[in-house]
This record gives structure tokens, sequence and C-alpha cells, in this order.
């Protein structure tokens, strides 16, 4: 699985409180969250989304488990998120929804092209490569079906 | 073949010995829902095809975030989950019962050597019960409703080794911020945390708890205490159960071990805005504070209240700011009714509210204002936590709050 957007540059530690908060969970209606992904840290965040990398620090989307936030980030039309660690339950989360998370730190030059290739191993930023260690092959499946639901008809 | 007692638990539970690390899928005994993380569980439990949940008796479903309804969208909420619920044959505590993670364990709906998920990152409190409890996401409660199983690495166990006597005045509270600072904010990302050592075996169920619930607050998957004569006195009454074994092999491996002394512990206070920023009370001290929140899955239970009433003695809260007081249950609201302490809190003038999350999650109600300041027993002081960004929230022990609460700023409780 591969692909590329160009980059969005984050700190470290970001809580899916920060990625959406805590009183737009009322709603089952998505778009809501998609108007309001990052409002917390800065609200010029969001209308960079579409079709952009995330390139994190530490400990992304730290916190409460709710898989609001990898769907907010999802929908919002971001392509893959890449950080040097990831809080267990977002990457969980990530990955069931079809969104690739990719434990990899880099150097983020904002709007940058990265360019990423999960099956080969590898992150592309500016002229650097960086190698990441593949995700498992059941993982994988997972994201390219588009997430668990879809794995799951696909296997029934 | 030594193993820690999380390994003990997957292997039990697989049928043959796994140990940290190995993929496995394992059945769960319990699966909890609320009303934030549940819609969203129940609609990918349809998505998959599910029409039938594995197991009505086995899921635990209440509301605690936004209770009574705060507004037209939760209140549809609760109704798509009470739809579910009389459609599965799944008992609903609905808004009834208290915070989902303290009911769960009060019920007897988590246990010695069982596997427990919860669609809430809390979900970890469980451990105080000797269970293997961690917080899932939607998809996964999903999938979990339909088959009552789920696909676990079986983590490595940090293992905190506590000894030494609290001072008076300071407890749980203080050695969960002070671990949470040593291990730091992921140090614990895909382990669990085993807390262990005399002092531990000597706390009560309430401490275990505060403990086990904030491990998530170092990523941790799970925080487990080896059950012992006060979990079994615990679960008398809640689950039929034999008292058995289990704990981990002193020889264990284990992802690393870290030793705390608690007999020169100060109060310890989570500066804005992560957790993982414990400091000693007397580097904030005379920091002004707008409210105070005693409450929460970490800190709301009848031994958290009693504490903030000893140290309130007779005194008045300072009538400059707002005191929040919610009990974690009806069960610990009524123990606390009938002690006396919540007309003395009444009458002190804090605001009592019926049990549910309150303030912690910023979702409901006790939002503040740019530029106010809240303390909170709550677990979390993340950025626009309890409402504006420009805000800030501050964690810290009930006796603390309760000392804060006196005097308006933040306060050693040792010293009023």
């Amino acid at each position: 699985m591969q692909g590329s957007g160009h980059a969005v540059c984050l700190g470290a530690d970001i809580d899916t409180d920060l990625v959406i908060a805590g009183r737009y969970l009322r709603t089952k209606d998505h778009s809501l969250w998609v108007a309001h992904v990052f409002e917390d840290l800065d609200t010029s965040i969001a209308p960079r989304l579409k079709g952009a990398v995330i390139v994190a620090g530490k400990n992304f989307g730290c916190g409460s488990s709710r898989e609001q936030a990898a769907i907010a980030l999802h929908e919002a039309g971001v392509v893959a998120v890449i950080a040097p660690g990831f809080a267990r339950i977002f990457f969980r989360n990530a990955i069931n929804i079809g969104l690739p998370v990719i434990e990899c730190g880099i150097t983020c030059a904002e709007n940058q092209d990265v360019h990423y290739d999960l099956a080969l191993g590898y992150v592309e930023a500016g002229s650097k490569k960086y190698p990441v260690r593949p995700l498992s092959p059941r993982m994988q499946e997972i994201l390219a079906s588009g997430g668990l639901v879809n794995y799951w008809k696909a296997h029934l | 073949m030594t193993a820690t007692i999380v390994e003990k638990i997957f292997s039990q539970k697989c049928g043959s010995e796994v140990r940290a690390g190995e993929v496995v899928m394992a059945p769960i005994d319990g699966a909890m829902i609320h009303d934030i993380t549940g819609p969203l569980a129940i609609q990918k439990f349809y998505e998959m095809g599910g029409t039938q949940v594995f197991d009505p008796e086995r899921i635990i479903m209440l509301f605690d975030h936004q209770i009574p309804a705060d507004s037209i969208e939760a209140a549809n909420n609760h109704v798509y989950m009470r739809k579910f619920a009389a459609e599965q044959g799944i008992h609903n505590y609905d808004i009834n019962e208290g915070v989902c993670h303290q009911v769960t364990i009060e019920k007897g709906r988590a246990a010695p050597g069982e596997i427990v998920v919860g669609a809430d990152s809390h979900t970890c409190m469980y451990g105080a019960a000797g269970a293997f409890a961690t917080g899932i996401g939607s998809t996964d409660m999903g999938f979990a409703l339909k088959f009552g199983a789920l696909y676990f690495k079986v983590p490595e166990t940090i293992r905190a080794e506590v000894s030494g006597k609290f001072q008076k005045r300071v407890g749980a509270k203080d050695l969960i911020l002070r671990i949470a600072n040593d291990i730091g904010a992921d140090g614990a990302t895909y382990k669990a945390i085993e807390f262990a050592g005399k002092t531990v075996r000597k706390l009560d169920m309430a401490g275990r708890m505060t403990l086990c619930n904030m491990a998530i607050e170092m990523g941790g998957k799970a925080g487990i205490v080896a059950p012992d004569k006060i979990t079994w006195e615990y679960m008398k009454g809640r689950r039929k159960m034999k008292p058995f074994d289990l704990e981990s092999d002193e020889d264990a491996t284990f992802a690393e071990r870290r030793s705390y002394n608690v007999s020169d512990l100060e109060p310890q206070v989570a500066v804005p805005h992560n957790v993982d920023t414990g400091v000693p009370v007397s580097r904030v001290a005379g920091t002004h504070v707008d409210q105070v929140f005693i409450g929460s899955c970490t800190n709301g239970r009848f031994e958290d209240l009693a504490e903030a009433a000893e140290v309130l003695g007779r005194k008045k809260f300072n009538p400059k700011i707002r005191v929040i007081i919610i009990p974690a249950s009806r069960d610990e609201y009524l123990k606390t009714l009938k002690a006396g302490l919540i007309e003395k809190f009444v009458k002190a003038g804090a605001l009592v509210e019926a049990p549910c999350c309150g303030p912690c999650m910023g979702g409901a109600f006790g939002l503040i204002a740019p530029g106010e300041v809240s303390l909170s027993t709550s677990n979390r002081n993340f950025k626009g936590r309890q409402g504006s960004t420009d805000g800030k929230v501050y964690l810290c022990s009930p006796a603390t709050a309760a000392a804060s609460a006196i005097t308006g700023e933040i306060t050693d409780p040792r010293e009023v």
C-alpha cells in the first residue's frame, strides 16, 4: 500500500481531545467532526488537511479512546499520519477505519511532498528516504480493504 | 516457565501458554459501552453484519458522560442505545448508576482473571479487581459485541514496586501522579503496568482503582493489581467466585521494574497541559483557582469524599470559587449521604451533583472560561479538556482539592 500528500507538521503528544473536542461527540454526524477537527489546537490546520500527510511528534493520539478522532482525520482527507510513536488505541482505531499510520520519525517541512510505501517499508520526504518496519500482513490487508468492517465483509 | 500476571490471564483464556509479544484471538468476559462511544460501536456492529450480540449478559451498558441528556443530540444517542439494549436483551443501567468504570467494578462485572474491554480509555481501572481490562475504539467494540473475542497483542509488563508508608493526607493519587511523571506520557505504550509491593497490598480498593485508572495516562494498555484478600473481600456479594491464586512469578520477565518509596512523597499536582507533569504541591502552592472539581472515576469514591470532608473539617469552602462535588456512583453517593457528608459539603458551599462524569470530559457542564483555572481530582488536564483552551486544568488528590477549595488557591493539605 502506498500514497503521498503534502506535509502538515504537528508537535508531540497531540491528544485525541485536541483532534476532536468532547463537546462535538454528541453526534454521529461525521461532517461535524470534520468541521471541527483540530479546532482546539490551531484553527488554521483544518483547511490544509485535504490530501495531507500529517507528520507529528511522539505519542500521537494519546488520551481518550474516541474513534471519532481517527474518523475526523480520515474524512477530512488526511492520507496518512506519520509519527515516531502512536498511542495504542488511536493506532488501532486508525487501522480499523483504513487510515494508514506509520511509525517513523522524520524531519518535517510544511507542505513538502511526502511519499510512503507500506509494503516496501519506507517513507520519502524531500530528498530523504526513511526505512519503516512494515506493518503485519493482516494490518496491511485491513488497510487495503479500507478498514476492519470491509475486511471482515470480504472474509465472510 | 515463569509468567507475569497478564501472561497468565491470556494463557488461561486462550487455553495455551502465551507470552508477551504474541498476537492472540482471546475471548472476552465483558464489554462495556457508554453514551459517547457506544452509538458508534453499535453502528459498527451493524455494519459488520451483526444481528445478535455474542452474549447480552456480558455486555455492560450505561450512560454517564452526558446525563441527564444535556442536549437533544445526547437524548437521541440515549434513545438509540436504549433501543439496542431492548432489542438485544442487554441490561441497561441507563443514567441511573454513575460513571461506567466505577459501576462496572462495583456491580461485579469485572473480576480476577477475566478479560474485559470497554469503549473508553480508562477501562484499565478494572485491573484493580484483578482483571485484564483495556480500552478499545468503536470498531473493535463492534467486533467484540458480535464475536465475543478480539485480537490482542499480549503486552509486556512494567512492574511498579511500591514501599513505604504514606504521610497523612498523601495517598494513591499522589503516588500515581508521581509514577506518571517518572514513566512519562508514553513510557508504558503497549505495556501493562502492574502495581505491586507492600504499600499496594495495604491499599484499599478505592486506592487501587485510582492507580489502575491512570495507567492509560502513561500509554498503558492495562493497569493491574494481583488479587489478594482485599480484592476477594470486595468481590463478596458482587460475584460468586471461589478465591484463587493469581500473581506474577517473582522471576517472570518484566519489561522493567521500577521502585517507589512513598514515605517522603509530598502531595503531587500535575500542571497544565499534560498528565506527566506532576510536581510537589509546594511548587505551585498559591496558584489561584476558579473552580475545584472533586469526583470522576479516578477519585469520586466514598473514601475520596471522606478524605475531602476530613480536610474540610468545620471550615467553609471559599465563597469566591465554585466547588463541584460528584460521587462516582449511586452506591458511593448513598454511602456519602449516610455518613452525613453530602450535607456537610452543601452547607460548606459546594454544589453536589448526581453521579456522572461531570466536568471531567468538558462535554457537558462545569466548563471553565478563557483565563480560568480548574483544580480537579480527575485524570486529564489536556488543553481544552474542561472547557476553554485558554483555561488551565491542574490535577491533584481529593485532599489537596479540598484544602485548595477552602483557601481559593492551590494549598498543601497537610497545612490546613
